[in-house]
């Protein structure tokens, strides 16, 4: 490790300034939790480390009549400790307060989480069941991406030099609707995901059918993937365990896991079939209460 | 806690005062190795070999050498020339010649992680930077993995020089370094007249201790030739005793001061970073420290082995074993020397086998060269016996803890290798299980959401050494005392022998003022380790504590113009044995050393016998996901033999750490290899330690079956704690879910298809 300029940038076009003067040499900073684990271990070697956090819009969490506005640096304790987020957004709850442990969780953002993009990680299935949005800010001018849409490979995103991410959007849920996430990892804290699932439905004011659906798979791909063909599924279908059970085949299928220390493809598949089918017990269990 | 035999009252020992090093450790000011910062001091960094098998044709160091900052760079060119001769190094033996080329290679790697250079540079980013500089032009050989791959005919050699020994013979182009027999009795004979016989094969992989506190060392060659070393190890001794011959200075010109050490478990027994920071230090004239990261510490030092283990074991129908066959194939990593040995003697220790057999091969592949890990080499034997123990229990319809009651050890008992057991406590501590509430509480055999539960006992046994100590007390005028001891701390030792020095000298624990030194201010004293210390290093306590109280003695009878002999000693006061009227305590005599004759000090040294063994069986409940294979450790219990427990909080604390790394070992820890030899998982998030949301509370019953060599009776703790928990944890999986797994780690993946293939849908 070499030596590095710290900045802190205090407005989103001063953090593009100083993110386009430095290119690809140039990284943001939001929790650290992963930037400065990977820096130190020589996964990048940079001239410059842009924190994000005094740019107000980063820290910002509102909730408003629209959907939620998470500010890219916003630890994860802020979210789950919010009870009215927590009561509408129970998908992004689990994930929230299971990263890591209470000190990761002090510091570490969701956006930080989605930026670094690791197929692996738990924050980014939630929100893409949630329907995130992904706001960027950069030397063009300011975007909006599909969470879905944002991750492209293992590290990397669809932000270009110069380009930070600003805040993520989600729509503010229906009535009827449940999300949950859950991961499979070996042991009970501390570890990383061998498979996520994230699932999310809606039901019909009825109670007895599925209006909408998503199913959001990590750990078994380049990137996270959203399921398609798993939650259209369920459109249409009585919420129920037979549903799922097919909900969980069609997500294995959409899975492309690779063989690593982790597991297997076998396993990864079994895992993702069965946490398909427990996140959508728990979504529905939701829904209904 | 259970006790046994409970022969005296005592005053200090069995209670449990907070420890002396506690406040420091707590608040974060105890000094470590990575805590020393000395006047002028510089840093190093070690360039390692990024393949497992290589041939190196050309270093180049230019770069590095002109690198901003760097004062010294070595390479193996650098480093003097080693004897091809053996040490005893505590609970190893080591070739000089093999631990010199490990630290630093010449023409060959032979394990991923080897060092091939290093550098000394004012900081340590600038250290590190320049090691990335150094040009390294390799030939890339085939590496040999596995005991299969290292065995097979043709296999490439680890060293195509060494020789290997086959049942005393001479071997060479083999990677078999060493095979050796036990055998007594005629098995034939034996497997004739069993009712059942089990045969079964299991594989295990590396692991590693996972000390926290990684490797480090500063080394200072000063201009007069003299060497200082500051390190983190188990033994300063050792450590004087291995850098001197490595670097060919005499060991009295060589000082090593241990530092707080943040675990070692035996893997901080050898060296790797000493010689290479002096001859760092000699070109550059300055102190040089080193301190490894995680991935070094996983890729470069030493873990347990791996290997292969074959068990054979028949028994009668009145449930007596008749007869058994071991064979055990370790891993010896890239040198000779694995704890196969010590495997083989333990694989059978908790049992009576009138007809047995027991063959071992140390055997190299390039990986790292395996080190002593807590008991080393019991626990893959164990986890292989108990296993088969357990099938045959089940054939014959026997209770787990009957068969083994029935078929224990004892005093008088001949093991499978020689030597016939003194009195030891493996009965009374397999009782001690059987009357347990856990025991005694039937398993509700369901959990939540469709969780399966099993339960499973093991046996673990392990020898518990004695070997060499030595202890300095100085009495204080206020009548405390100062106890200067060469006994690395771990695991609260410097309480547990001020604590026997307290009992004898009347004293508070409080009173006793431990502090472990260097090796030029104490007599020889060998390391903390081979559960050897509050035994060896107490029983100096005891005997420097007794010869403080003769001194005193003689104090008083120079106060009392009368003889020593005259004189009596007993809970803190010397009196007259002639007249009542003479009484002085030992404080108050304290303050009058210097009108009797001056200072007081004593020493005791001891070169003690081994305990005779510690046997400690393990009891374990477990949840298992069907559907995800994850093993949940949810009740456990052990029951130890610990002969006496000086400080019982201790005692009960080693018994749940070896539990505890007993658990990792079975459930998660492995070294995940790639194809070329490289450890892909050299960090905490993927080499899976338990945390503490992993754990149950693991009850410990302490089992007091005195050690007669030992004036407390004290027999050793800290090993045997982790030879029994992998069985266990096997003997409970196969309970929950009838699944007989063979394969350690007994990770999720392998549990699922395990259950899978069973219901006949392997995916
Ligand atoms: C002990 C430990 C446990 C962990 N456990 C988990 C876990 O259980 N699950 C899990 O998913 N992760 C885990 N992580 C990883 C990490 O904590 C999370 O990914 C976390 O959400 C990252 O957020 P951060 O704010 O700390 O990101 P940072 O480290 O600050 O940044 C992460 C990456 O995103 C980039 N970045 C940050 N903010 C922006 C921005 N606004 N615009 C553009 N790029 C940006 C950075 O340059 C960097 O590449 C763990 C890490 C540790 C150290």
């Amino acid at each position: 490790m070499h030596p590095f300029q710290y900045l802190a940038p205090t407005s989103v076009a001063e953090a593009v300034d100083a993110l386009a003067r430095y290119g690809d040499r140039a990284r943001a900073l939001a929790g650290g939790t992963d930037i400065l684990v990977q820096t130190r271990t020589g996964r990048f070697d940079l001239d410059a480390v842009v924190d994000v956090k005094r740019v107000p819009e980063l820290t910002a969490l509102t909730l408003g009549e629209d959907g939620l506005s998470i500010g890219a640096a916003v630890p994860c304790y802020r979210v789950y400790e919010d009870a009215e987020v927590a009561g509408l957004y129970p998908g992004l709850i689990d994930a929230a307060s299971l990263i890591g442990g209470i000190q990761i969780q002090s510091r570490a953002s969701l956006g930080g989480n989605l930026c670094n993009a690791s197929p692996s990680a738990d924050g980014i299935c939630p929100l893409i069941v949630h329907y995130g949005q992904a706001h960027s800010a950069g030397p063009d001018g300011r975007r909006s991406t599909p969470v879905e849409e944002f991750c492209v490979a293992p590290g990397r995103t669809i932000l270009e030099p110069g380009e930070f991410l600003v805040s993520i959007e989600l729509p503010r849920p229906p009535a009827g609707f449940g999300g949950a996430y859950q991961r499979f990892i070996p042991r009970n804290e501390m570890d990383i995901a061998v498979v996520g699932v994230g699932s999310s439905l809606t039901l019909n004011a009825a109670g007895d059918r599925v209006e909408s659906a998503r199913v959001a798979l990590a750990a078994v791909g380049p990137t996270p993937i959203l399921a398609h063909a798993a939650g259209d599924s369920l459109v249409g279908k009585t919420p129920g365990i037979d549903a799922f059970r097919e909900a969980g085949e069609l997500a294995a299928d959409a899975a492309r896991p690779i063989s690593d220390m982790r597991g297997d493809v076998n396993f990864r598949k079994e895992l993702v079939r069965v946490l398909t089918r427990r996140t959508l017990t728990t979504a529905l269990e939701r829904a209904q209460s | 806690m259970t006790i046994i035999e409970q022969p005296k009252e005592y005053k200090v020992i069995g209670t449990r005062p907070i420890r002396h090093d506690g406040l420091d450790k707590v608040i974060g000011k105890a000094q470590y190795g990575a805590d020393l910062k000395l006047p002028g001091m510089i840093w190093g960094a070690l360039t390692r070999s990024p393949y497992a098998h290589a041939r190196i044709k050309r270093i180049d160091t230019s770069k590095a050498e002109q690198a901003p900052g760097v004062m010294a760079v070595i390479t193996g060119a650098d480093m003097p020339v080693a004897e091809a001769i053996e040490i005893e190094t505590g609970e190893e033996v080591t070739n000089l010649a093999h631990a010199s080329d490990k630290l630093m290679a010449r023409d060959k790697v032979v394990y991923k992680g080897h060092p091939v250079a290093a550098v000394a540079a004012a900081d340590q980013n600038a250290a590190i930077e320049a090691a990335r500089l150094i040009e390294v032009e390799y030939e890339v050989l085939q590496p040999v993995l596995t005991v299969d791959e290292a065995m097979a005919s043709g296999a490439p050699l680890v060293h195509e020089d060494y020789a290997g020994k086959d049942l005393g013979e001479e071997t060479r182009n083999t990677n078999v370094a060493d095979h050796f027999r036990h055998e007594t009795g005629d098995t034939a004979a034996g497997f004739a007249q069993a009712a059942v016989v089990v045969e079964r094969e299991f594989e295990l992989t590396m692991v590693h201790q996972g000390y926290i506190e990684p490797h480090n060392a500063t080394a200072l060659w000063k201009s007069d030739g003299k060497i200082e070393i500051w390190t983190s190890t188990q033994g300063a001794f050792g450590v004087r005793s291995s850098v001197a011959p490595i670097l060919r200075v005499p060991e009295t010109d060589i000082r090593v001061t241990p530092l707080e050490i943040g675990g070692g478990f035996g893997g901080k027994i050898p060296i790797y970073l000493e010689p290479v920071c002096a001859v760092l230090s000699k070109k550059a004239g300055r102190p040089v420290k080193v301190v490894m990261d995680r991935k070094s510490v996983f890729e470069a030092t030493g873990p347990t082995p791996g290997g292969r283990i074959r068990v054979k074991m028949g028994a009668n129908d009145k449930g007596d074993i008749t007869a058994a066959e071991v064979d055990l194939y370790y891993e010896a990593g890239a040198y000779p020397g694995s704890p196969v040995g010590a495997g083989a003697m333990c694989a059978l220790a908790c049992y009576r086998v009138a007809n047995a057999r027991v063959d071992g091969y140390d055997i190299l592949v390039n990986k790292p060269k395996t080190a002593a890990y807590r008991a080393p080499g019991a626990t893959q034997a164990a986890y292989a016996v108990e296993s088969v123990v357990d099938e045959i229990c089940q054939a014959l319809g026997m209770d787990p803890l009957d068969f083994r009651l029935h078929n224990a050890t004892r005093e008088g008992d001949r093991r499978a290798d020689g030597p016939v057991y003194p009195r030891i406590g493996n009965l009374e501590q397999l009782q001690a299980l059987k009357d347990s509430e856990h025991y005694r509480t039937p398993l509700e055999r369901e959990g939540a959401d469709g969780r399966l539960r099993g339960r499973g006992v093991a046996n673990g046994f392990w020898f518990n050494g004695g070997m060499q100590s030595c202890v300095t007390i100085n009495v204080n005028s206020d009548g405390e005392v100062g106890l200067v001891e060469g006994s690395v701390d771990i695991g609260g030792t410097r309480a547990s022998i001020a604590m026997q020095a307290a009992e004898v000298l009347g004293l508070r624990a409080e009173e006793v003022h431990p502090v472990v030194v260097d090796t030029d201010s104490v007599g020889y004293t060998d390391m903390t380790g081979g559960s050897r210390t509050t035994n060896a290093t107490g029983y100096a306590a005891y005997l420097a504590a007794q010869n403080v109280i003769a001194g005193m003695k003689e104090r008083a009878a120079i106060l009392w113009e009368s003889n020593a002999d005259d004189v009596e000693f007993e809970d803190g006061v010397f009196s007259s044995k002639h007249d009542s009227e003479l009484k002085v305590t030992f404080k108050e005599l304290a303050a009058k050393l210097t009108e009797t004759g001056g200072p007081l000090a004593a020493s005791g040294s001891i070169r003690q016998r081994g305990s005779g063994g510690g046997f400690g069986s393990h009891l374990v409940d477990v949840e298992i996901d069907p559907e995800t294979g994850k093993v949940d450790v949810i009740r456990y219990t052990a029951a130890q033999d610990v002969g006496k427990a000086i400080h019982p909080s201790y005692v009960e604390g080693q018994i749940q750490g070896g539990a505890t790394q007993g658990i990792g070992w079975a459930l998660n820890e492995e070294y995940f290899w790639s194809d070329q030899g490289v450890m892909e998982n050299s960090t905490f998030l993927d080499y899976r330690m338990p945390t503490a949301l992993d754990l149950p509370m693991i009850d410990a019953i302490i089992v007091e079956v005195p050690n007669p060599t030992h004036p407390f009776g004290v027999r050793g703790v800290g090993e045997t704690p982790i030879v029994a928990p992998v069985g266990a944890v096997a003997n409970a999986i196969h309970d929950a879910v009838g699944v007989r797994l063979t394969q350690a780690p007994m990770k999720p993946q392998r549990v699922l298809a395990a259950i899978k293939e069973k219901n006949g849908n392997g995916a």
